[in-house]
């Protein structure tokens, strides 16, 4: 298990003018509880774009499960599952009906996708609520919803993209509960983003740590500390990314994805 | 096809499942037969024209078909916007076949639409010429539905929030509407009017419907379906081409 399951090599993302992902480079190894924190605008969702071939990257290389993401994005894609910063849920229809859309993007047999749905639906505790329209889901309940859909097709990988925001402290318990879990037993390697230091320090194996583009330190919590000489995550983190609030600039499409910082006032 | 269908499927649950889009979308053509056949009727006969009503519904059934298109690419923008549309983008299935199930599913819509209006008009007392015409109106129709759908998917693609929408819609379909002869004939409008109704596509679609529905043409059924052909073609490339460049 020595190949990196997860690979980027000098990955620069620009958009026009300003280079939202700097010459990146990291490795996660398979089964590996990865956390990716840095402040708003760091470069944080872009990479994850690029890493899910939502977004192409300027340059550099980035490797999914032996697959090249650019290349074959198809292979790419079928290892790993999502859940996104924003709910990609169809509203309108049931948590099982976007079960059924999400098996049948991700071609998994017919004879197979009722058990598969009953069983993952169950493990994030909604069968009974199953036929409920999406649109009268709490926001803890369209959470696990997504994580079960991530999970529908047996993904090497899971990425989260701040699965926790918005969420109460319950929910977000329960939530890196089954993470834990399936990391665990089915050997998953999970990839995450948060804004939250307590949940990587608690949750993640290793942590890398992404400010304005470039990464700037890569390690357990115990490293990151050690290495800042500070006594916590929270203290390694402030160290190494400074205390300036940031101004975050939208670039996407769609205005909620790709986000770059300017550097904004002082804290006084 | 199992994908196809199933991103079809999801657009005809949404639809069905929204009553007050139903009754919206097809509100609003009614009240165009309603005020315009009735409000105009008198004046039209007394010019010597014959019975609006016959004349005004191709016009209004090719509105409908076109309003819903715009509503349907609101739809695309609202997924593009608020989620769904990347879960299906980084699902492992081409770009091609996600913009075929849901613009089948937003054609079907349309159809409907369409057909629903035309009921309608039959029971408000509009007589086709022919009824076996009718069914080459039908396909006038599914050939717009695909155009119309095809350019809401590329214009989705493109615009970045819901003003910009709008303004399309208020600067792209308002005046291609209007310059279609949907609600006027064509023959002896003034020269400028004249050009630009020769220049819009949508003149030929309507002219297409008014021949195999009420036996009246302007530029002649095989310049019509020409015309479809060639915008339903020009469409759906538009659609393939910005769709298949999104990046989320």
């Amino acid at each position: 298990m020595s190949e990196p399951i997860i690979a980027a090599e000098d990955v620069v993302k620009r958009f026009g003018e300003i280079t939202a992902v700097d010459s990146i480079s990291f490795e996660v190894k398979a089964g590996e509880i990865f956390a990716f924190l840095g402040p708003n605008g760091a470069g944080k969702s872009t990479t994850i774009s690029m890493l899910t071939t939502m977004l192409r990257p300027t340059s550099g290389k980035l490797m999914l499960n032996g697959h090249d993401v650019t290349k074959e994005q198809d292979s790419a894609r079928k290892s790993f599952g999502i859940v996104f910063q924003d709910p990609a849920l169809e509203e309108e229809l049931t948590a099982y009906e976007n079960m059924v859309i999400h098996a049948v993007l991700y071609h998994i047999p017919k004879a197979e996708r009722a058990g598969r749905i009953e069983e993952l639906l169950k493990l994030v505790d909604l069968w009974e609520r199953r036929d409920s329209y999406v649109k009268t889901y709490s926001g803890g309940m369209r959470r696990r919803l997504e994580v079960a859909r991530g999970l529908m097709h047996h993904p090497k990988i899971l990425f989260l993209d701040e699965p926790t925001l918005g969420l109460d402290t319950q929910t977000r318990n329960l939530l890196w509960d089954y993470v834990e879990r399936l990391s665990r037993r089915e050997g998953m390697t999970i990839f995450f983003t948060t804004h939250y230091l307590d949940e990587a320090e608690a949750v993640a194996d290793r942590i890398a740590i992404i400010d304005h583009g470039k990464i700037v330190a890569t390690g357990s919590s115990v490293q990151l500390a050690k290495q800042t000489k500070t006594e916590t995550l929270e203290g390694a983190y402030l160290e190494l990314t400074g205390k300036e609030v940031r101004d975050e600039t939208s670039l996407s499409n769609d205005g909620l994805n790709v986000r770059t910082a300017r550097r904004n006032e002082r804290l006084r | 096809m199992d994908v196809i269908y199933i991103l079809w499927l999801r657009q005809m649950k949404r639809y069905v499942r929204s009553r007050s889009r139903v009754l919206g979308a097809i509100g609003q053509p009614i009240l165009f037969l309603l005020a315009l056949g009735y409000g105009l009727g008198s004046v039209y006969k007394r010019a010597g024209q014959g019975n609006f009503l016959q004349f005004l519904v191709p016009g209004i059934i090719v509105q409908t078909i076109l309003f819903s298109g715009v509503f349907w690419g609101i739809q695309i923008l609202f997924d593009k916007r608020f989620g769904f549309l990347k879960e299906m983008l980084v699902a492992p299935v081409s770009r091609l076949r996600v913009l075929l199930g849901n613009a089948l599913g937003g054609a079907t819509i349309s159809f409907f639409q369409g057909i629903f209006v035309l009921v309608i008009s039959v029971a408000l007392g509009f007589r086709p010429y022919n009824w076996a015409y009718l069914l080459v109106s039908l396909l006038v129709m599914i050939a717009l539905c695909l155009a119309l759908t095809s350019f809401g998917a590329g214009l989705a693609s493109i615009v970045e929030d819901f003003q910009g929408f709008q303004g399309i819609n208020n600067f792209i379909i308002f005046p291609l509407y209007f310059l279609s002869g949907a609600l006027y004939p064509l023959t002896n409008v003034p020269t400028f009017l004249r050009i630009l109704s020769e220049a819009n596509p949508l003149s030929y679609c309507v002219d297409a419907m008014r021949y195999t529905m009420i036996h009246q043409t302007h530029f002649g059924l095989l310049k019509d379906l020409i015309v479809l052909f060639i915008t339903v073609v020009v469409c759906m490339a538009f659609a393939v081409n910005r769709f298949n460049r999104i990046q989320a």
